[in-house]
């Protein structure tokens, strides 16, 4: 490698608990920009408070180490700042919002990125030209997104949404937690698609997910595996082969 | 009324020996015959007229103040208010009007004359009891449209004011509406001909000023038939220490294919967090639905009051007739609100909906109370309701008390509910996009509140939305 790796994101020493319950105990973790990082683990090894960790959810505690975005300390961060800073999770489990217009929402979104940037707000039209033109790459159906967000869709279209405010959010570093859990294979190679075309040098992937599939379609650069809190090991996708030939316990013994 | 009561009641005046001067500017605090006398005589009233307050004002000594809400207030003194205020002098044009009137004005975002020039609305303000300015009245009377002052209209046109007032809610109705019709000070009259569209939205502002003087608007509204209007009515009260008592009137009438739309936007003083200050506001909105094919619709956003009590009503009369309730009420603060509507079915077929959104934040107290009921002659009657309940905090409340009375059998009645909570997750879900947390409080309450916002006429929409967010500042948390 030619071009030095440069650090989107360094976790160091970091300890959290959800309520009463330490789950993070010292997690170390450098994630580089335009590298796309797998996180397995079995569950409860910590994966999704990880993720919670670093989008800022008030569920989630921080008691010590910290986060570094860009070289900014982000630990406690608002969560709105960060989402503005350029982090994205696409949620495992998408909330809906009853009455709340799909693109409206999506409009406050972009716009409220645009003022952080000091760019001028997209007005209703030009929004739309935008939107039009990505849900039809991503295949969805139009009505969807004058539906209220994520009100009555399925568990795949849910998915698909995420993805959709992902593109035009353009973020620069995106958490993908289990997007793949629930999707049919159509689904999956349609965001999985999305995905590798969202791929660039100055993008950084966190993906989170229990099963090899999805890592077959968005190839990782890294696949980490947690266990307990912890970064149990670091490597290539040959982890992932081991993994799914003998299961977590081959690194019990580490 | 017969002659020699009249004398009566014209003498008595002698016997009490006292009588308030004229000339004065607001009524000295107390409720007497002598009080609805001076009010009478300073509007000009006929005799007839002032004969009704007096009946009323007797009916009510005799009644009792209700109690049933689920609302709670230390008693009201009705000896301890002034029931009458007038501006300092009389106005012919809006260049007489106040400044300060009109920088108030402003500042609710209502100025009068950008709504004349901009909306084509025509305006009547109602500024301490009295009719500060009505404009459009000519445009409007070209097509035969009568829109005045209450006080105007029992002067002008006393054939339809009798024939109306108290028609839909007798004089005797309830205590608070009792005391509105012996004491009421003005309030909006509007008549459509047969076959005529109103071309416009018609509105009035009412604004409580005078210190310490209970309001008691009364409105009256008929739809001819076949014809159409659309009425907006705002309030807005800036801050007092004192609790005021507002008790208002609102009767409409709708004729065969006639259809009413009455929508408020109230945000009269709430108080503080420990309810000082802020209104007590105790309505009574009743509409009839009249004749075959007629319609009534009452949208309403409620922000405002300490204590609320109010429940636009629909009796569906006439066959085919419909009748819609559209609410959004929010308490923050230490407000309590019960409110709700009541829908009569007694003709064929007819048809109601109710939609009802409650928000509740900080210590606020929300409850709906509706009743549908169904008499045995409203064959094919149906009704759907549906009343939500949102809550932000957990130091508020939420409480639904819907009554069902059909004695028809082949009506058809469907009732939902639900109750949830603005969550962490949602809220979260909205932040973790670049949405600030008041941002994202006010969407998922916009969106909430939807189904009844998008009931509202559009100008008047875009100022309930804006009050809405008003209203969320700082009562999330």
């Amino acid at each position: 490698m030619t071009k030095k790796m440069e650090k989107m994101m360094e976790i160091k020493d970091l300890h959290a608990k959800i309520g009463e319950k330490e789950i993070l105990k010292g997690i170390n973790l450098d994630l580089f920009k335009g590298k796309v990082h797998a996180i397995m683990g079995p569950n409860g090894a910590g994966k999704s408070t990880l993720s919670k960790a670093i989008v800022g959810h008030p569920d989630v505690e921080i008691t010590e180490g910290k986060i570094i975005y860009k070289g900014k300390d982000i630990t406690h961060m608002e969560p709105e700042e960060r989402a503005l800073e350029g982090i994205f999770m696409a949620f495992q489990h998408p909330v809906e919002i009853p009455g709340v217009n799909n693109a409206y929402f999506l409009r406050t979104a972009l716009n409220a990125k645009r003022k952080h940037l000091g760019l001028p707000p997209l007005n209703a039209a030009e929004f739309l030209r935008l939107l039009k033109e990505k849900i039809k790459e991503l295949g969805m159906r139009e009505e969807m997104i004058h539906r209220s967000l994520n009100e009555g869709f399925s568990g795949g279209e849910k998915k698909l949404n995420e993805i959709l405010q992902m593109e035009i959010l353009e973020p620069d570093f995106v958490i993908l937690d289990e997007i793949d859990s629930g999707l049919d294979i159509d689904a999956l190679k349609k965001v999985s698609e999305a995905i590798n075309k969202m791929r660039t040098d100055d993008r950084t992937f966190m993906i989170i997910t229990h099963y090899r599939k999805i890592l077959d379609y968005i190839q990782p650069d890294y696949v980490h595996v947690l266990k307990d809190g912890k970064v149990l090991k670091t490597g290539g996708i040959e982890i992932v082969d081991a993994l799914e030939k003998e299961g977590y316990k081959i690194f019990g013994e580490e | 009324m017969g002659m020699d009561k009249v004398d009566k009641l014209i003498n008595s005046e002698y016997d009490l020996g006292f009588e308030i001067d004229i000339e004065e500017e607001k009524a000295p605090p107390g409720l007497s015959e002598e009080t609805i006398k001076f009010i009478s005589r300073k509007k000009n009233e006929p005799q007839w007229m002032l004969d009704l307050r007096l009946k009323a004002y007797h009916a009510w000594l005799k009644m009792e103040e209700p109690h049933w809400a689920k609302v709670t207030y230390p008693p009201i003194d009705y000896q301890a208010i002034s029931y009458w205020a007038a501006p300092k002098k009389a106005l012919e044009s809006l260049d007489e009007v106040d400044p300060e009137i009109l920088k108030a004005y402003e500042k609710l975002g209502i100025p009068l004359e950008e709504q004349k020039a901009l909306a084509g609305v025509a305006v009547d303000a109602v500024l301490d009891s009295v009719s500060v300015k009505t404009t459009f009245v000519e445009e409007l009377a070209k097509l035969g449209i009568i829109f005045c002052s209450i006080s105007e209209a029992i002067r002008d046109y006393p054939d339809l004011i009798k024939k109306y007032m108290f028609s839909v809610v007798p004089m005797t109705d309830n205590f608070f509406a009792a005391l509105n019709s012996a004491v009421f000070s003005d309030g909006t009259f509007v008549y459509i001909p047969k076959g005529v569209k109103c071309p416009m939205e018609l509105s009035t502002y009412f604004r409580i000023n005078a210190q310490n003087t209970g309001q008691f608007e009364r409105t009256l509204i008929i739809a001819d038939e076949g014809s159409y209007v659309s009425y907006n009515e705002g309030c807005s009260a800036p801050s007092r220490d004192e609790n005021q008592l507002h008790a208002a009137v609102v009767e409409l009438i709708a004729h065969k294919d006639a259809h009413i739309n009455y929508s408020t936007i109230q945000n009269w003083y709430p108080g503080d967090i420990e309810g000082r200050g802020g209104i007590y506001n105790f309505v009574t909105k009743r509409g009839l639905c009249e004749g075959e094919n007629s319609k009534i619709t009452w949208t309403q956003v409620e922000t405002g009051s300490l204590i609320t009590w109010k429940y636009p009503s629909c009796i569906l009369k006439g066959d085919n007739s419909v009748g819609e309730f559209y609410s959004v009420a929010i308490t923050r603060l230490a407000q309590q609100a019960d409110t709700g509507t009541k829908m009569i079915h007694i003709g064929k077929n007819t048809k109601s909906v109710i939609i009802s959104k409650g928000i509740s934040a900080q210590k606020g107290q929300n409850t709906y109370r509706g009743l549908v009921k169904i008499h045995e002659s409203a064959e094919g009657a149906k009704n759907y309701s549906e009343c939500d309940s949102l809550l932000i905090g957990d130091r508020c409340g939420a409480h639904t008390f819907p009554y069902l009375e059909s004695k028809c059998a082949g009506a058809q009645v469907e009732h939902e509910a639900t109750t949830s909570k603005i969550s962490e997750e949602q809220l979260f879900y909205l932040r973790q996009r670049g949405i600030s947390e008041e941002d994202a409080v006010s969407m998922i309450v916009h969106g909430f509140c939807k189904d009844v916002l998008s009931k509202l006429p559009m100008e008047f929409a875009v100022e309930a939305k804006a009050l809405l967010d008003l209203t969320l500042e700082g009562a999330v948390g």
